[in-house]
């Protein structure tokens, strides 16, 4: 990899693929009881909550950057409660991120999620408690192994969709070495000054990436409906 | 053939429109946003019916794009550099004049920068220092050099975070999410920023002159509107705007 790749190239890969996977396992406990609750709830505001986590699908990332640089900055109220904490503040840090790209790629981790529960029903889940399981014991052992292919499906899609990040990034990260200049931003800072060569090397490796993660998910897919 | 004549007479206002109005396009660096939008005004209201349309952005993003073909007929760049480089590769239509040397400041949002130097910019209590990317922004470039020829460069580097460009760099310092920031004397200058603090102009012996450029594309050979702005630019009216703006050429002085 040296040998093609620098070594803020290949810091920048390893900062992206450790902000894609933080954000996978977040969404993964955030995401697991928000899609559980849309797929089975008949409550009124069900469709509102559900268009709320579909936002980031259509919003222009530079609407969510400009909010989160706002909200997070010294007098917005995520600025205020998180210097009261003690934590300082989030642009420009490497936890900033994590919490933009969580609100990023929350429906890439709810809506597979959500689709997969709603395919289970309430069959195996009534036979659960005629069997005495608690809900929550049901979840974990009815619901969540018939929900595989969809958590998996939803953990390779949010690491995917968070390693294409790039607009909320720049707005809010600050371009920081090791810290917030991740591969994207790393390909655009090579195109700007002219490093054309550097930004094709790195460019490639992301495509290659990107095409074998959605080959696998892809030709993974029918198999698994056979053996289902 | 019926069907031709039909769409030609469809579309005729659209070749008619295309032949006959004078039209410019311009690409500006980002930081020309207030001086050129008072410039452009100004021009249209000597010359009526003037079509003149000004794209702000990044000066090395403009310069790729033309080099792709971009329809910009003016390019105003933040680093002469670049349009020197079309005309050396032969895709201008005229020389490249300056119109500025861009100035650094420090500039605060919330402390007073105008009792500052860069000295200052060492003290603890200051966390986040933003400046444009050195790599690629040339306004980054010559807030880097201005460091290292202070000798603060070392102490300074991690405090810093920084900018797409000189306007998000601002951004930055606007929004309190750093609290000092080295931008272009002409965005401390401009009425968003002005309200807000002082700025301390950074001594031009420390760093490279950021001399600023624009040229006639080649595309805007015979677009006799093209030069007319063009002269305009150079001309007295636009050049009281300019300063007004911070955008300097010597002997000049801002604000003024």
């Amino acid at each position: 990899m040296d040998i093609l790749l620098s070594d803020s190239d290949v810091r920048s890969l390893w900062l992206t693929a450790r902000l894609a996977g933080t954000v996978t396992i977040i969404l993964l406990l955030v995401g697991t009881p928000i899609a559980w609750w849309l797929a089975r709830t008949r409550a009124r505001w069900k469709g509102a909550i559900g268009a709320v986590v579909a936002l980031p699908l259509v919003l222009p990332p530079s609407v969510l950057g400009f909010y989160l640089l706002l909200a997070m900055g010294p007098s917005g109220p995520v600025g205020k409660v998180t210097q009261v904490l003690g934590l300082g503040l989030l642009p420009f840090t490497f936890w900033g991120l994590v919490v933009a790209s969580a609100f990023y790629s929350l429906p890439f981790m709810v809506q597979p999620l959500q689709t997969a529960f709603e395919a289970i029903g309430e069959r195996p889940l009534e036979v659960a408690a005629t069997l005495r399981a608690s809900p929550l014991d049901a979840f974990f052992t009815v619901a969540v192994p018939l929900a595989l292919p969809g958590f998996l499906t939803a953990s390779i899609l949010t690491f995917t969709h968070t390693v294409g990040e790039f607009g909320v990034v720049l707005m809010i990260g600050g371009n920081l070495p090791g810290v917030t200049r991740v591969a994207s931003v790393q390909i655009y800072d090579h195109v700007q000054a002219l490093e054309y060569a550097e930004a094709h090397r790195l460019a490639a490796v992301m495509l290659i990436f990107s095409f074998l993660v959605l080959l696998a998910l892809y030709a993974w897919r029918p198999n698994l409906k056979k053996a289902s | 053939m019926r069907v031709f004549r039909l769409l030609f007479l469809v579309c005729w206002p659209w070749f008619a429109t295309f032949a006959n109005a004078e039209k410019v396009t311009i690409a500006a660096a980002a930081d020309l946003k207030f001086a050129m939008d008072e410039i452009v005004s100004a021009f249209k209201s000597t010359n009526p019916g003037a079509d003149v349309g000004v794209v702000y952005g990044s000066s090395g993003n403009f310069y790729t794009q033309l080099k792709q073909g971009a329809p910009y007929d003016l390019f105003f760049s933040a680093d002469i550099a670049y349009p020197r480089d079309l005309v050396n590769s032969g895709l201008a239509a005229s020389e490249v004049k300056p119109y500025a040397f861009g100035r650094i400041v420090l500039w605060s949002a919330s402390l007073d920068a105008s009792r500052m130097t860069l000295e200052s910019l060492t003290d603890p209590k200051i966390t986040r220092i933003a400046i444009a990317n050195p790599k690629h922004a040339p306004y980054g470039q010559r807030a880097e050099e201005a460091l290292r020829s202070a000798g603060l460069w070392e102490k300074i580097e991690p405090k810093l975070v920084y900018g797409e460009n000189i306007a998000q760099t601002a951004q930055f310092v606007q929004t309190g999410n750093a609290q000092v920031g080295i931008i272009a004397l002409s965005l401390a200058v401009s009425p968003e920023l002005a309200s807000k603090g002082g700025y301390w102009l950074v001594p031009e012996n420390l760093h490279q002159p950021l001399e600023q450029g624009y040229v006639i594309t080649k595309r805007a050979e015979n677009n006799a509107l093209a030069r007319r702005f063009a002269d305009y630019i150079a001309g007295k009216d636009a050049r009281a705007i300019m300063i007004k703006y911070g955008f300097v050429l010597p002997g000049e002085i801002a604000g003024s």
